[in-house]
């Protein structure tokens, strides 16, 4: 019933599990225990995430972010003002541009990861969401291109049907249907990828940030693997 | 009715392709392969602001 849970800095190893018995509580522990609040926000960033190579996965979430901001004023309005006027042309263009700068700052970012083996130290996970993130986005895209309602879209999606169909999805990802893609597009995969990025990034802040190869010997992650990841941070 | 549709503005264009031997490549993909490219070069290369003396 009465239990303290205070993480401190040094010993945060083995709380005490005995007395909790309720879901929250467990869980609430397992929490404190794999990200503690300092871990969480952390004050400081290892000196090696200076360089240029480690922004691109900040870049990506940046234009993430205004992805869903635009792509919300253009659910707002409608086709009927995102067709038609000016300014709805305008902020529809500015949609597509920050796509394009999302899959170019997540290209660059896997490219920088995948040279400096940044799933290790634990961090398989981390690198598997981020592979994941990056298919479900490509889908998301691949809608968003069904939903020009011109002719390219038509040709895209006369082009997909029948991969689609041969998968056996064809009925609950119709190309041909675009109200069925507009949900697609506006709802379940910008809820996927917003899921799964955020996922990316909590884990990034529970393993930390990974060094260069050469740097290995800094981190915390790496030089404990055998031990449980109950380590300050890596600085 | 059809007059007015064939006479309706169309941009569809077939594009600008580059091609090398069998290798074909429409340039706007080209364009945004290469500034990946140039970016992931210049991030390794150029030095970040305010990183005097980080190892």
């Amino acid at each position: 019933m009465t239990t303290t849970l205070e993480p401190k800095a040094g010993e945060t190893a083995a709380p005490e599990t005995e007395e909790l018995h309720t879901w929250t509580g467990k869980t609430r522990q397992w929490l404190i225990k794999v990200l503690p609040s300092d871990k969480l926000l952390p004050e400081g960033q290892p000196s090696y995430v200076a360089s240029w190579i480690y922004v691109f996965g900040m870049g990506a979430i940046a234009s993430l972010v205004y992805i869903i901001i635009s792509g919300v004023i253009l659910s707002l309005n409608g086709p009927a003002w995102y067709h038609v006027s000016a300014l709805g042309h305008f902020v529809n263009s500015t949609h597509l541009w920050s796509v394009e700068l999302f899959f170019i700052f997540m290209v660059v970012h896997l490219w920088g990861k995948y040279w400096m083996a940044a799933w290790r130290g634990g961090r398989v996970l981390t690198w598997i969401t981020g592979v994941v993130s990056f298919a479900v986005s490509i889908v998301a895209g691949f809608t968003g291109y069904l939903l020009q309602t011109n002719f390219d879209s038509q040709w895209i999606a006369f082009q997909a049907k029948d991969a689609l169909n041969a998968v056996g999805i064809g009925a609950w990802f119709n190309v041909a249907n675009l109200g069925q893609i507009f949900m697609w597009h506006i709802v379940l995969l910008p809820l996927a990828v917003a899921v799964i990025v955020a996922l990316h990034v909590v884990l990034i802040r529970v393993h930390g940030v990974v060094p260069p190869i050469d740097a290995a010997e800094t981190d915390a992650q790496l030089t404990e693997t055998a031990a449980a990841h109950t380590e300050g941070g890596a600085r | 009715m059809l007059g007015t549709l064939l006479a309706l503005p169309t941009d569809i264009t077939g594009g600008t392709y580059f091609g090398f031997g069998n290798f074909q490549i429409q340039s706007g993909n080209l364009i945004v392969i290469v500034v990946m490219l140039v970016l992931f070069v210049l991030a390794l290369v150029l030095p970040f602001p305010g990183s005097g003396r980080s190892k």
